[in-house]
């Protein structure tokens, strides 16, 4: 692994001077992201910090190609996100990009194996060979004995540790995590910071966090702030 | 995404909703079976009664009053008896194949017994031309004709009604007020749906029928010709014959497959009229699915915001939710249809009027269904497919 003093890979993902204004009525213009930039090389943890208001939820849209940036690029692998049609955008979401959500977004009424299956339902492949991969996953969580409970019969840290596996059956260059502790116990999130951050080691998939929590950030080994749609610091651990 | 797990994936969110998919798929259901039921009803009145008039024997000709277009309402006739025997002596190959007949309606009774009968006054020919065989007794003879004595030939049913458990041959029926003797029973024929039950005719000489209903004419004339390539000669005959007397618009000479042709052509339109009302049951169980697409589409917002962050393209989702419209339309239209026939089939059982299940109807309901649901689908799946995934992720 080497650090950002080391030899230097072509990064992940780069973001370049990354504007987002959201026209909310005819004279409301809301400037949610003002001119952001930084990039994030592979396998690297980052924590994005920020308060409620600070345009860090707008950025994990934008990092996560749910969205388009108003002005500036996002780019992956150099390819522009700009540039990708609706097509595009969902393979690159779907092949390189693994999502874990503060509520988790378990779909409620199908088992645990079936919804870590539900990414690769996206894309080729037979229904024998889904089976086996997310069983395979939920192994790495530590759910092999919850394969086919629904959510609502998990507790909150089995039903993240679900998401998480539901994340990385893809194998994605990038896990783009939400608060992944808001909803959970300090234990508990502990447990699946550890759980995040092994996975990140061991598959040399890069983290970013988006958090609120001092605590969640400071294990990142860079910390990016956000305030008012700027970055205010950007601090390497 | 592949179609078999679209496919799959539309049947696990209906079967999510068991109760509210089965109320939104009994609208097409029903839509679907009355298709099939009113088709079924419509095709069989149509071939029971091209069947009745096949009935009367092939190679029958009708002479009937008017100029033979329907729709022109009754007409009175100018036929006369000796129109009857000018028909006869100008068809080539030998008399008898002309018979004509009055008829009316008169309460009938015996010993006690009465009913109202359809009463026929027939010339000398008049069972031979239309295919009728005495079962006992005998035939009008020429000269009971003639004389227009008062003899009668019954109806098997008339036969049982006036004198159950007994011979009628010999015996008395009245008419109004006139009295008859009974010469024969006629063999039975077995009832149709459509007409009047034709066993339930009493038979007497035409010039003792004319007497009784207060009547000069003769209502219509039957040519039996001696195969169908004779047919045309017969009918060129008949005409000659009595435009030597009638003007051209007061008589029409028509073949029993003109005929056929035409009323086929009326319950035909009768069919598709009958299907078109159905059809509109079926419009507004589309109109059920649509809507509760749109339910669908609104309750599983943040489900449809997760497939696209897991990496759905517009075209997975739209088609997720067209499948589940068309699942629910196809199942409807398959129940329909499988109720549709057992109904029909009920319906023929039970019911004076039968019922046919015609190829065409099947395909066109389970075809109509599947379209339904493409038609009524299409507004929420694209509704479903074009949402935003940042909104429909933050949805409650």
């Amino acid at each position: 692994m080497s650090g950002p003093a080391g030899r230097a890979p072509a990064p992940l993902l780069t973001a370049e001077e990354v504007t987002r204004v959201y026209t909310l009525g005819r004279d409301n213009q809301v400037h949610a992201l003002r001119g952001v930039s930084f990039a994030v090389d592979r396998g690297e943890h980052v924590a994005i910090v920020g308060s409620s208001g600070s345009g860090k939820s707008t950025l994990l849209n934008l990092l996560g190609a749910l969205d388009r940036p108003t002005s500036g690029h996002v780019r992956y692998d150099g390819r522009d996100v700009r540039d990708m049609d609706d097509a595009e955008l969902a393979q690159l979401r779907n092949g390189s990009i693994g999502f874990v959500f503060q509520s988790f977004q378990l779909l409620p009424r199908i088992t645990a194996l079936d919804n870590v299956i539900l990414p690769l339902v996206y894309r080729p492949g037979s229904p024998r060979e889904r089976r086996e991969r997310a069983r395979t996953a939920l192994e790495q969580v530590g759910l092999d004995d919850r394969v086919t409970h629904r959510p609502g019969e998990l507790s909150g840290g089995q039903q993240q540790r679900v998401a998480i596996a539901r994340a990385l059956v893809t194998e994605p260059a990038l896990l783009l995590a939400d608060e992944p502790t808001g909803n959970l116990d300090t234990r508990t999130g502990e447990e699946i910071m550890v759980l995040l951050e092994e996975l990140h080691r061991e598959r040399a998939t890069a983290l970013v966090v988006i958090t609120h929590d001092e605590e969640v950030a400071a294990r990142a080994k860079r910390r990016i702030e956000l305030r008012d749609g700027l970055i205010v610091t950007e601090t390497a651990a | 995404m592949s179609l078999r797990e679209s496919l799959r994936v539309a049947m696990q969110a209906l079967r999510a909703n068991r109760l509210r998919s089965a109320l939104t798929t009994l609208g097409v259901l029903i839509g679907v079976m009355s298709v099939v039921l009113l088709v079924a009803i419509g095709q069989g009145a149509r071939s029971e009664i091209t069947g009745a008039i096949e009935g009367l024997g092939s190679n029958l000709l009708f002479v009937l009053p008017g100029d033979g277009e329907f729709g022109a309402g009754p007409q009175r006739s100018s036929f006369e008896v000796d129109d009857v025997e000018r028909i006869d002596r100008a068809l080539p190959g030998g008399e008898g194949r002309a018979a004509g007949y009055v008829i009316g309606a008169e309460a009938v009774q015996a010993e006690g017994n009465r009913f109202n009968a359809t009463v026929f006054g027939i010339t000398e020919h008049y069972l031979g031309v239309v295919d009728r065989t005495i079962a006992r007794g005998q035939s009008l003879s020429p000269s009971d004709v003639a004389t227009g004595r008062r003899v009668a030939v019954l109806g098997a049913s008339s036969a049982e009604t006036l004198f159950p458990g007994q011979d009628p041959i010999g015996r008395t029926v009245s008419l109004g007020a006139i009295r008859y003797r009974v010469v024969g029973v006629l063999e039975r024929v077995g009832t149709t749906a459509f007409g009047p039950d034709v066993d339930r005719q009493v038979l007497i000489p035409v010039g003792a029928a004319q007497r009784l209903f207060g009547s000069t004419r003769v209502d219509a004339i039957f040519v039996r010709a001696e195969s169908t390539v004779g047919i045309e000669a017969d009918r060129e005959a008949a005409r000659a014959a009595l435009a030597e007397r009638l003007d051209e618009e007061e008589f029409s000479v028509v073949s029993q497959d003109e005929i056929i042709g035409v009323v086929g052509d009326i319950l035909q339109i009768l069919t598709w009229v009958l299907a078109a009302i159905a059809g509109i049951s079926l419009l507004v169980g589309g109109v059920g699915v649509s809507n509760i697409m749109l339910v669908s589409v609104s309750e599983r917002t943040r489900e449809i915001g997760l497939r696209k962050a897991l990496g759905a393209r517009t075209r997975d989702i739209t088609r997720q939710f067209l499948f589940e419209a068309v699942a629910l339309t196809g199942l409807g239209g398959a129940v329909g249809l499988a109720l549709g026939i057992v109904l029909a089939e009920v319906v023929a059982a039970f019911a004076p009027v039968p019922a046919e299940i015609t190829w065409w109807s099947i395909a066109l309901a389970l075809g109509v269904s599947v379209l339904v649901g493409l038609v009524f689908g299409v507004l929420p799946a694209r509704r479903a497919g074009q949402l935003d995934p940042v909104t429909a992720l933050r949805h409650e």
